[in-house]
């Protein structure tokens, strides 16, 4: 079996202004969403305490609601979640009570209430942890970006540095873009997929790149243009494979994973498609016009020369 | 060309075989068991014990299926939940408060396996339920504390060799002392760099005021809340203790705070209320020049001398007690309830540490016949438990406190004087509890969303690229193998994000062998001979390889050095599996396609998919 029959390259470089007008617009409005709609940011990051309980029987949401008015509790949300049994309630942080006496109080109300209630899970993060989470969650995002952009300075060029990262940005951007125009919960696990798509999503750039370099050396008759389309056509059929794959595991996620992992498998696989998108139709271009050449790549790099000389 | 050197074949055989042995524990299961340990976290277990608890279970006729006898506790295993139970509440009957017992789960595998280090992986409190804390330690309040103490020392000293001051105040850790004359001021100086030499001195003379400022220093700062950190830490451990949680996890985490970690505690209200009970010990004099307290009762609070304080005792009598503090709860190494062999009333001994063993001695020296007040500081309330006369000069460092009503009362005592005292306040800021239920959930949900990506991998990779794609699969089931050997061995906190890695590692490793397969289709399209194809595929793929999970790896990496809790379980794994699938990719693979292809001569078809030739050029 082949998937990509194509006898011709496919002149991807051609069409790089019409995807410059769609990728800039599609960032603008995910931008547009984060400012105006703004990421609906977990505990983890806010502060406060969110609790999962279960019902043997289906959980009635104005009872529980009623609970908690009665104890004081008014700037609460109670919904379900994942299915009709479990309710999900989430507290933000008081100054009269800490968040171990909160917890407390609700599970002791709540038991009152309806003795079968069971207590699932527990989450309470005092404003300090949340904002230190915050904080690391940016540090992480800026480390791998710097990581990830002196490696690929080292392994090829400055320009495809550049290129790699902000088609990763543009994929990570464009992940946040979704989760705010959702209004899904955006949590610690959801930052760990964003972290691995920024690991992963360069992937992508780097065999395309690697192609790219590998082509200077042996076309050396072709414009850039016809290199850069020749190495995504070539590694096209690499390209479904890898994320077909990788994608089959996260949908398996999505299925049995559970609402835990849900929002995480959602943003592998916003991440794994936009990621196919950029690297190609946003990093390609970008290296192109920042004058990527045969000059500055194939012979600049030592080590290249190194591997001419072994084929 | 396709061959690989027998030592090759010989390492990955023998990394296989290891990662089986290292894997085989996570599937024997686990059996109900009780764990029995001292009260006191830490202290040593001997064969008399496990004994008289072997005897107390033959007694009621209550089967074990084996008696574990390690450094600080017992385990004792049994077939049901049922039996476990029994014999929890029979043991603790049996071997009195001197010892907690709780319920704990051990892996059915074999000792051997153990003894070479073969263990489960470990789970996070996320797969195994149980509650985890953040506590924030209030070093500023052990700084005050010190500070306020070092002060009453000052003013003390001072008054003895008689000099002139006025005014001696602290503001947070800084202290300030007003004197007369600035040759009182040196001479006072003097003395207080007797006492310690770590402070900073800064003199101010302003309006004819002459003032020393007497700054600790950073260093000594800095050992002042190393200490109170240490003192919590030890306090929370017997806390802990007396809870019966089988497996806790007490450590310190960067400069001011502690995690708590309870498996399998389900009753977070209780955990809660033991671990934020703030209960400091005092030792002080009674003010005896007022002979009757009770006359400061109704408001004349202005008459209280400046050095003193009134406080209850148990029984609401007011006692008038000195501020200046002898000694706190820190210097107490054990204590333990007993009785009197002259009068038979109920005592509690206390053991103090070498420097508190002095300080008593030269107290009680000089105070024959005074008494001295024991108070306790629970949540704000000061109580004197109790303020015997001292008889004698007392040494050694060993203290009766005799007055308690029963064995009972004593035995409390003694729990809370052992374990009452903390150095600095502290405060959960943070909490995370999972249920029983919810932990099997989350395990059962990660495993599989693993399998079902896994097999949808395997029947992918098989149609697309044949028998290239069969070898792909076993490359990556290897792989699978290896990573949760590694985990295994390092005994690596598995959380349900770390599940989660697993089925993305495995689902990003295919990579490998995907860009491997197409090269070597690349090169057969372009005219090459199957096994020129195979090595040349090889080759050129590990550049691509190396650089895709290198990107891959920083970000883990990242991870790592700044998640915390479930997302640094991530993050090992997604190390950890890149390493993995980089080794089976170019070790494994290769050593299989060899053993297949590179024997034969001449091969006239590589079954690796059906291939599209292009013109190309």
């Amino acid at each position: 079996m082949e998937f990509f029959r194509v006898k011709k390259d496919i002149p991807f470089m051609k069409y790089r202004k019409i995807s410059a007008v769609i990728s800039t617009t599609v960032f603008i409005f995910a931008v547009l969403f984060i400012v105006i709609r703004g990421l609906n940011l977990g505990v983890d990051f806010t502060g406060g305490t969110m609790m999962e309980v279960s019902y043997p029987k289906a959980a009635n949401i104005e009872n529980i609601r009623e609970t908690l008015r009665s104890i004081n509790l008014e700037d609460t949300q109670v919904q379900n979640f994942g299915t009709e049994e479990d309710v999900l309630i989430r507290l933000p942080l008081r100054k009269d009570l800490s968040i171990a006496e909160l917890s407390e109080k609700v599970s002791t109300a709540l038991k009152l209430s309806n003795n079968l209630m069971e207590v699932r899970r527990v989450e309470s993060v005092g404003s300090q942890v949340g904002d230190e989470l915050y904080e690391n969650g940016a540090l992480a995002v800026l480390f791998v970006c710097i990581g990830i952009m002196l490696y690929l300075t080292m392994r090829f060029e400055w320009r495809f540095a550049i290129a790699a990262i902000i088609a990763n940005m543009h994929d990570v951007i464009i992940i946040l873009g979704f989760f705010a125009l959702f209004q899904w919960e955006f949590n610690l696990t959801v930052l760990a997929a964003v972290l691995a798509v920024l690991g992963y999503s360069v992937n992508e750039s780097v065999v395309v790149f690697d192609r790219v370099r590998e082509n200077f050396r042996k076309m050396r008759r072709a414009n850039v243009a016809e290199v850069i389309n020749n190495a995504i056509t070539r590694t096209m059929s690499r390209t479904i494979m890898t994320h077909l794959s990788t994608q089959t595991v996260v949908i398996s996620m999505l299925i049995f994973g559970g609402e835990i992992l849900h929002n995480f498998a959602l943003a592998l696989t916003i991440g794994i498609l936009f990621g196919i998108y950029s690297s190609i139709m946003v990093g390609c271009p970008i290296a192109m016009w920042l004058g990527t050449n045969q000059t500055n790549l194939a012979i600049s790099n030592p080590e290249s020369k190194k591997e001419n000389k072994e084929l | 060309m396709n061959h690989s050197a027998r030592w090759k074949y010989l390492l990955i055989l023998t990394t296989i075989m290891l990662s089986v042995l290292f894997v085989m524990p996570n599937f024997y299961g686990e059996s109900p068991a009780i764990q029995i340990m001292p009260i006191k976290a830490g202290e040593k277990i001997d064969t008399s014990l496990l004994q008289s608890i072997e005897k107390a279970l033959e007694k009621s006729e209550i089967k074990n299926t084996g008696l574990i006898l390690e450094n600080f506790h017992i385990k004792v295993k049994f077939k049901t939940a049922e039996e476990q139970l029994q014999a929890k509440s029979l043991i603790q009957k049996s071997l009195g408060n001197k010892y907690v017992v709780a319920l704990n789960l051990i892996s059915n595998s074999p000792n051997w396996l153990s003894n070479i280090g073969a263990l489960p992986m470990y789970l996070g409190l996320d797969l195994r339920g149980g509650v985890h804390f953040l506590l924030q330690v209030d070093l500023s309040t052990a700084l005050e504390k010190t500070t306020a103490s070092y002060l009453s020392n000052f003013r003390t000293a001072l008054r003895k060799e008689k000099i002139g001051y006025y005014d001696a105040t602290k503001n947070n850790d800084i202290m300030q002392i007003k004197f007369k004359s600035k040759e009182e001021l040196n001479k006072g100086k003097n003395i207080i760099r007797d006492i310690n030499d770590n402070f900073v001195f800064q003199e101010i003379f302003i309006n004819d005021e002459i003032i020393l400022k007497v700054i600790i220093s950073e260093q000594t700062k800095k050992s002042i809340t190393e200490f109170a950190i240490k003192q919590n830490l030890e306090t929370l451990n017997n806390r802990v203790n007396e809870l019966g949680v089988a497996e806790p996890l007490i450590q310190q985490q960067g400069l001011d705070r502690i995690v708590i970690q309870l498996p399998g505690v389900q009753d977070t209200a209780k955990a809660k209320e033991i671990l934020g009970r703030t209960a400091t010990l005092e030792m002080r004099m009674v003010n005896e020049d007022k002979v009757d307290p009770s006359i400061y009762e109704d408001g004349n609070e202005d008459q209280i001398p400046v050095n003193s304080e009134i406080y209850n005792d148990r029984f609401g009598n007011p006692i008038l007690v000195k501020k200046q503090v002898i000694l706190t709860g820190e210097r107490i190494t054990n204590a333990g309830p007993g009785v009197d062999q002259q009068t038979g009333q109920s005592i509690v001994s206390i053991t103090l540490d070498g420097k508190g063993a002095s300080i008593f001695k030269q107290v009680t020296r000089e105070n024959i016949g005074k008494r001295m007040a024991l108070l306790l500081i629970e949540k704000n309330l000061t109580e004197v438990v109790t303020a015997p006369v001292i008889r004698s000069e007392i040494g050694g460092g060993r203290v009766q406190i005799t007055g308690m009503n029963n064995t009972q009362e004593a035995t409390d005592v003694a729990l809370l004087l052992r374990a009452g005292s903390l150095a600095a306040p502290m405060e959960i800021i943070e909490e995370r509890t999972v249920g029983p239920s919810m932990g099997k959930e989350n395990i059962s949900r990660g495993v599989q969303a693993t399998i079902w990506g896994f097999v949808a991998i395997i029947i992918m990779m098989a149609i697309y690229y044949m028998v290239f794609g069969v070898i792909s699969v076993i490359t990556l089931s290897v792989n699978l193998l290896f990573l949760v050997a590694l985990l295994s061995a390092l005994q690596a906190t598995l959380t349900l994000p770390g599940l989660a890695a697993i089925a993305l590692t495995l689902g990003m490793a295919i990579d490998s062998s995907v860009l491997i397969n197409e090269r070597i289709r690349d090169e057969i399209r372009n005219g090459n001979t199957p096994q020129a194809s195979i090595s040349i595929g090889y080759k050129m793929a590990w550049g691509t390889i190396l650089d895709s999970n290198i990107t891959t790896m920083i970000a883990g990496l990242a991870l790592f050095m700044f998640g915390s809790g479930p997302i640094k379980g991530f993050a090992v794994v997604l190390v950890l599996g890149i390493l993995t699938s980089m080794f089976s990719a170019i070790f494994v693979s290769r050593a299989i396609v060899n053993y297949f292809y590179g024997k034969k001569r001449q091969i006239s078809k590589l079954s690796i998919g059906e291939i599209f030739k292009v013109d190309n050029n």
